[in-house]
């Protein structure tokens, strides 16, 4: 069992549980809709559940607290966890996921910023959030302000050329209080991505382009952990990244071995079914 | 060689080296405007001091500070000051993550890279959040001869169409000295143009108490035949040619819109109302979704009609050459000015 750090709210409730919350209450929402982005989301889970059970300062009462890590999804269509998440950290609260997609709901499909607390940008037109990132983490910088900015983006965005524009950017203006996050799940919308334009090799790409970058499985929660702990703790000012090789729909067996996908299509009666497979996995 | 080829039009026109002395204009050159002072660099200086008072204000530019006067204020202040290289995506997404962190960017570039490769990311990053990063461009509409690739000739139909978005179209010196704090202190975001290097001063030679307010169209010129609603350097260009129509007998009255967006449909419905007078709109941009359809529409949803007409860049990617030549061309120079009005009336 990992413990919590200290840096987030102290509780005793392990990340794996954590983890596992964040994919029930996405299958939840998932359920409310009959549809969502549950692959992207079920395989994101550790990811989200290490940035704020381990990784992440902030205040669940006060989620624009001048102190707080930020925390940028790009890819506004992994709304559904980042809303999992923001409940499960006490930003959102929990009475409203059945309001998931609908109207006047502040949870819309693609996350943006003006709907939900805690939802730092609108996200959604790919390529955007490391961009704004780096002028977050200037702006930190000439506030003396010590927190991070977490950007989670998608391997697919790694095609856009807005990117590569704010990779250079980011180590050119040394920014070491920058972490991005890329979920490698090799999945985009006409099929996988190393297959569509592919980025590999990922990490002496950004090593290239002056970054602190590493890879691990982002499926296994120690080595998800270790890696956050390795990236806060480089001491020169490069900005650093973390490549997470995750398997969309972990958690659900029989969804991950589905014919994927990049919008998994769920049956109607498979919502349940999805619920009780993951209730049979539930951690202590 | 293309369907609509420069080179058979060269041809045809036999040119030679010898007879084609005018040069083309080159992009660090200042607009020329005869008879008028000029000032130096009024956005960089009107920048530096404005940020004497204000720290949130910073500086970012896509290596092009020399040539958006962004390098008087880099100069002044050089830890506020970001050159991000050309990279015109960052340069607007940087922008606005300095703006979600509490400060006031002016970001700059050309008009065409603005508005044409950092379109999305000033849609999405900062107009749909409503952030006050404030986009100032140079070389807008028809201001240098180097051909298409620079020329921004629809920048404000670009940006006519993002909510949110303010649009200026400063005319002169004192209104881009005069409109940096204002355009600072506005809440969100704006995009304006800008005329850099030695800028004339026109404005206050007609009107002494001018004073430069967004959203507000102001009238600099009275005259009973020809009412001319115009923004950006169009203006100074109007007052020309009112001045020379009027020794024809002909009298113009010139309505300076410097903010197409919002539009001061209220004044303009007045002035336009005023019955009697042809309503001439005058821009430096293509008659296609700016300022003269922008006019047009507050007329016609409004039931006012009087006899209108448009002055502005043909709906055509536009010729290389000597600016003076160009402007003729196109019908934006005092003679155009004079020689359309005078076959409207």
């Amino acid at each position: 069992m990992i413990e919590e750090s200290r840096m987030a709210p102290v509780s005793n409730v392990s990340l794996e549980r954590r983890a596992w919350n964040i994919r029930r209450k996405a299958l939840l929402m998932g359920e409310v809709q009959g549809q969502g982005y549950i692959g992207q989301a079920l395989g994101i889970a550790d990811v989200l559940a290490a940035s704020y059970f381990h990784a992440m300062d902030y205040r669940p009462a006060d989620p624009e607290w001048e102190g707080r890590d930020r925390f940028l999804l790009s890819i506004g269509h992994y709304a559904i966890a980042l809303y999992a998440v923001l409940m499960e950290a006490g930003i959102l609260p929990e009475e409203e996921l059945e309001t998931y997609g609908m109207d006047d709901s502040r949870m819309p499909m693609s996350g943006m910023a003006s709907y939900t607390p805690g939802m730092e940008i609108t996200g959604g037109s790919l390529g955007h959030g490391l961009g704004i990132a780096v002028g977050m983490a200037m702006g930190l910088k000439r506030k003396n302000n010590n927190a991070f900015v977490y950007n989670l983006m998608s391997d697919g965005e790694l095609g856009e050329g807005s990117t590569w524009e704010a990779a250079m950017s980011a180590s050119h203006h040394k920014l070491g209080n920058l972490i991005c996050l890329v979920d490698f799940n090799d999945q985009q919308a006409d099929g996988k991505s190393t297959e569509m334009l592919s980025a590999e090799p990922v990490v002496p790409k950004f090593e290239a382009f002056g970054w602190h970058a590493q890879r691990v499985n982002g499926n296994d929660l120690a080595a998800v952990v270790a890696a956050f702990d390795a990236a806060r703790a480089v001491t020169d000012d490069r900005p650093r990244v973390i490549v997470f090789d995750t398997t969309m729909c972990k958690g659900v067996p029989f969804l991950e071995q589905r014919d994927i996908t990049h919008f998994v299509r769920v049956e109607a009666d498979e919502w349940s079914k999805a619920l009780n497979v993951l209730e049979e996995g539930k951690p202590a | 060689m293309t369907h609509d080829s420069h080179a058979r039009r060269y041809e045809q026109r036999k040119v030679t080296p010898k007879e084609n002395r005018v040069a083309t204009s080159a992009m660090i050159a200042s607009l020329a405007a005869e008879g008028y002072d000029t000032e130096p660099a009024p956005f960089g200086h009107a920048l530096v001091e404005l940020a004497k008072t204000r720290e949130d204000i910073v500086g970012l530019s896509a290596d092009l500070a020399k040539y958006t006067d962004l390098h008087i204020f880099a100069n002044a202040y050089p830890d506020r000051f970001y050159q991000m290289g050309m990279a015109e995506q960052v340069l607007v997404s940087a922008a606005a993550g300095l703006a979600r962190e509490g400060f006031t960017p002016f970001a700059t570039t050309y008009a065409v890279f603005a508005s044409r490769r950092a379109y999305d990311f000033i849609a999405m990053a900062i107009a749909e959040e409503n952030l006050p990063v404030k986009i100032v461009c140079a070389l807008p509409g028809l201001t240098t001869g180097y051909g298409p690739s620079h020329q921004a000739t629809e920048d404000l139909a670009i940006f006519r169409g993002l909510p949110n978005m303010t649009i200026v179209d400063p005319c002169d010196a004192v209104d881009i000295r005069q409109m940096v704090p204002v355009l600072a202190d506005h809440k969100g975001p704006v995009y304006s143009r800008l005329l850099r290097g030695k800028v004339p001063s026109v404005l206050t030679r007609y009107k002494p108490d001018y004073q430069f307010q967004l959203g507000r169209a102001q009238l600099i010129r009275e005259g009973k035949d020809v009412l001319m609603v115009t923004s950006g350097f169009m203006t100074m260009r109007a007052l020309d040619a009112a001045e020379r129509l009027s020794k024809d007998g002909v009298d113009v009255a010139v309505l300076h819109n410097p903010t197409i967006k919002p539009l001061d449909r209220a004044t303009i419905l007045a002035e336009a109302g005023r019955g009697g007078r042809l309503v001439v709109t005058a821009e430096n941009h293509t008659i296609v979704g700016g300022l003269g359809e922008a006019v047009a529409t507050t007329l016609l949803t409004n039931g006012v009609t009087p006899t209108f007409r448009m002055i502005g860049l043909p709906d055509e990617f536009l010729e290389a050459g000597a600016l003076p030549t160009l402007h003729d061309m196109y019908g934006i120079s005092v003679d155009g000015i004079v020689r359309q009005i005078k076959g409207w009336i």
